[in-house]
């Protein structure tokens, strides 16, 4: 079964004579239970597809389906259930004067959940936190332990897809190797679907088994992990991304 | 008042389930830091006094401050009398004291009006944006465009001359700038991750405006409120002096002044203490709200 299925997707953004076409005919479907990357330089629009997908933007034309159905007619209770998403900066990804309870307690209380403090008690643990964690707040907590806490609240609502903007880019190299263990050990437990979105090629690498590869708002190629190790990639734009980062490993 | 609206702060920042030990904590660092700095310390110092005043008034208050005593017309300031008497006989003292309930009266209705509506209507524009918001923003500019003093005495002469009249007045022109403040922090938050991510959690905009953007914008709201408190006093005082707000025979300090005018060159104990009065608990007021500002304000933590 097709989780995402992203079919020409085209978004223009700004007003007048600013406006401009951010995305252009995007196409791409991701399975379920797969691990698909999206890569591409600074403002090549990956966030804003994110965004699009998300419904926090509503002016895109195509077509966008989430288990064979589309976006816009999903019942929006029934939308959240089935995709969350993890923000890039664990700064301000949690409001600075709710607890962390109340960050978690949230979303049950919006979908009128059971059980609610066995719930958010299994959703620290199973990120790697102490459950005493709920009666902090995020200034409290380091970068790591932030973009833990916002993978719990994701997770809360126990979403099949879940869309990452670049989720470990904020944090220190060690902290994100384990924050991307933490994620794909959840990915093995609950069998779920991302959509990831990095610079990093080798976070790709690790993360994922096909990826997208994108410039000024276009894909260029779809291609599998494999071609990461060998760079044979169709597009020469793609090739010449992949070759940097190739270089750069060896530099380092 | 002071204490009250940092009581409400607190609840506000540490959320309804807020355990209440830390609550009562934050409020005690709150107040060491106001009583830190010098300006912020005697604001409310004055403040608490005025409190204090307004609620044993008849305990401390040495007469009636009603009681006419043609025998003893404007005496100067005594032993006996410190203020000594206006053109009737009364106690200036007594009526001073009697006359900070009046003001906090005016001070906590107009608050208490003036908040919800300000914050209400600034968030919802800034929230919603487009045609709403032109129309609240076109509105308040309205308001904004006319001197505080002058709109009230367009509405008070409308309405008819009170002290329950001179209230809604003030408060027709209080709110504007408040709104006004909380569209401009709202527009700051509402695009942020946290918001985004509420949104995707299913919250309506109802929820998001009340829970996640109200306490961002509670701080700059409140001190805004404590300063504006300065301009209310004024304009109260304003009111009753040309006997458009409190009638005599209460105590209202700027109708003390009002009747005090006539007897001022001989007589200057008549208008020097109720002026000094309004002097003092709106400079209070003044160095208060900056003080909360500097200690409210939550990009310095
Ligand atoms: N609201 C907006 N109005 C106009 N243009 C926008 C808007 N939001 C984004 N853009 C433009 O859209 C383009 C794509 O932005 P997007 O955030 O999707 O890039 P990105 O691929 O995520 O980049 P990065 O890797 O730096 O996060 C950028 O050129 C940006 O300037
Ligand atoms: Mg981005």
């Amino acid at each position: 079964m097709t989780a995402i299925d992203v079919r020409n997707l085209s978004i223009d953004l700004g007003y007048g004579l600013a406006k401009k076409r951010i995305l252009g005919d995007v196409c791409f479907s991701v399975e379920a239970g797969e691990s698909f990357g999206l890569v591409g330089e600074s403002g090549s629009g990956k966030s804003t597809i994110l965004r699009c997908i998300a419904r926090l933007l509503n002016v895109w034309e195509g077509d966008i389906r989430l288990e064979g159905r589309s976006v816009n007619d999903m019942p929006f209770v029934e939308y959240c259930r089935t995709v969350q998403m993890v923000f890039q900066d664990p700064y301000g990804s949690l409001h600075p004067r709710q607890s962390i309870r109340t960050a978690l307690q949230e979303p049950l209380r919006i979908h009128r959940m059971d059980r609610q403090v066995e719930r958010m008690e299994r959703a620290l643990i199973d990120v790697g936190l102490d459950p005493a964690f709920l009666s902090r707040y995020p200034h409290e907590l380091s970068g790591g332990q932030r973009q833990r806490v916002a993978i719990a609240r994701a997770l809360i609502l126990e979403p099949r897809i879940l869309l990452l903007d670049e989720p470990t880019s904020a944090l220190d190299v060690s902290v994100q190797a384990e924050v991307l263990n933490l994620l794909a050990d959840l990915r093995a437990k609950r069998n779920l679907t991302y959509l990831f979105v990095s610079h990093d090629l080798a976070v790709i690498d690790h993360m994922c088994e096909r990826l997208a590869v994108m410039q000024h708002g276009r894909v260029v190629e779809v291609m599998s992990r494999d071609v990461l190790a060998t760079g044979q990639a169709q597009d020469p734009y793609a090739r010449e991304l992949i070759q940097a980062s190739l270089e750069y490993d060896h530099a380092v | 008042m002071a204490a009250q609206s940092l009581d409400m702060q607190d609840v506000a920042m540490n959320g309804t389930r807020a355990n209440p030990n830390s609550a009562f904590r934050r409020l005690l660092a709150v107040i060491r830091e106001l009583l830190g700095n010098p300006s912020s310390g005697f604001g409310l110092v004055v403040i608490t006094i005025l409190v204090l005043t307004a609620i044993v008034a008849p305990l401390i208050a040495p007469y009636d401050p009603n009681v006419i005593d043609l025998g003893n017309t404007l005496k100067p300031p005594s032993a006996e009398q410190w203020f000594g008497t206006d053109e009737l006989g009364r106690d200036i003292m007594s009526r001073i004291i009697y006359g900070t309930r009046i003001s906090l009266t005016i001070i906590t209705i107009v608050s208490v009006i003036v908040g919800p509506i300000g914050l209400l209507v600034g968030t919802t524009a800034g929230y919603f944006g487009g045609w709403y918001d032109t129309i609240m923003m076109r509105i308040t500019d309205i308001f904004l465009s006319f001197p505080s003093l002058i709109l009230s005495l367009a509405f008070v002469a409308a309405l008819g001359a009170g002290l329950e009249n001179a209230i809604i007045a003030i408060g027709l022109t209080t709110w504007p700038p408040i709104a006004r403040l909380a569209r401009a922090e709202t527009l700051t938050f509402r695009g942020a991750d946290y918001i985004s991510a509420s949104r995707m959690q299913g919250a309506s905009s109802l929820r998001i405006i009340i829970k996640s953007i109200m306490p961002m914008c509670l701080p700059s709201v409140l001190v805004r409120i404590t300063l504006s408190m300065a301009t209310v006093i004024l304009t109260a005082a304003g009111l009753g002096f040309l006997g458009l707000g409190a009638q005599p025979p209460l105590p209202e300090w700027g109708a003390m002044i009002a009747t005090g005018r006539r007897y001022m060159l001989d007589n200057w104990w008549l208008v020097a203490f109720p002026g000094g009065a309004i002097l003092l608990v709106s400079l209070a007021f003044n160095l208060l709200g900056d003080g909360l500002r500097d200690a409210l304000d939550p990009k310095q933590r």
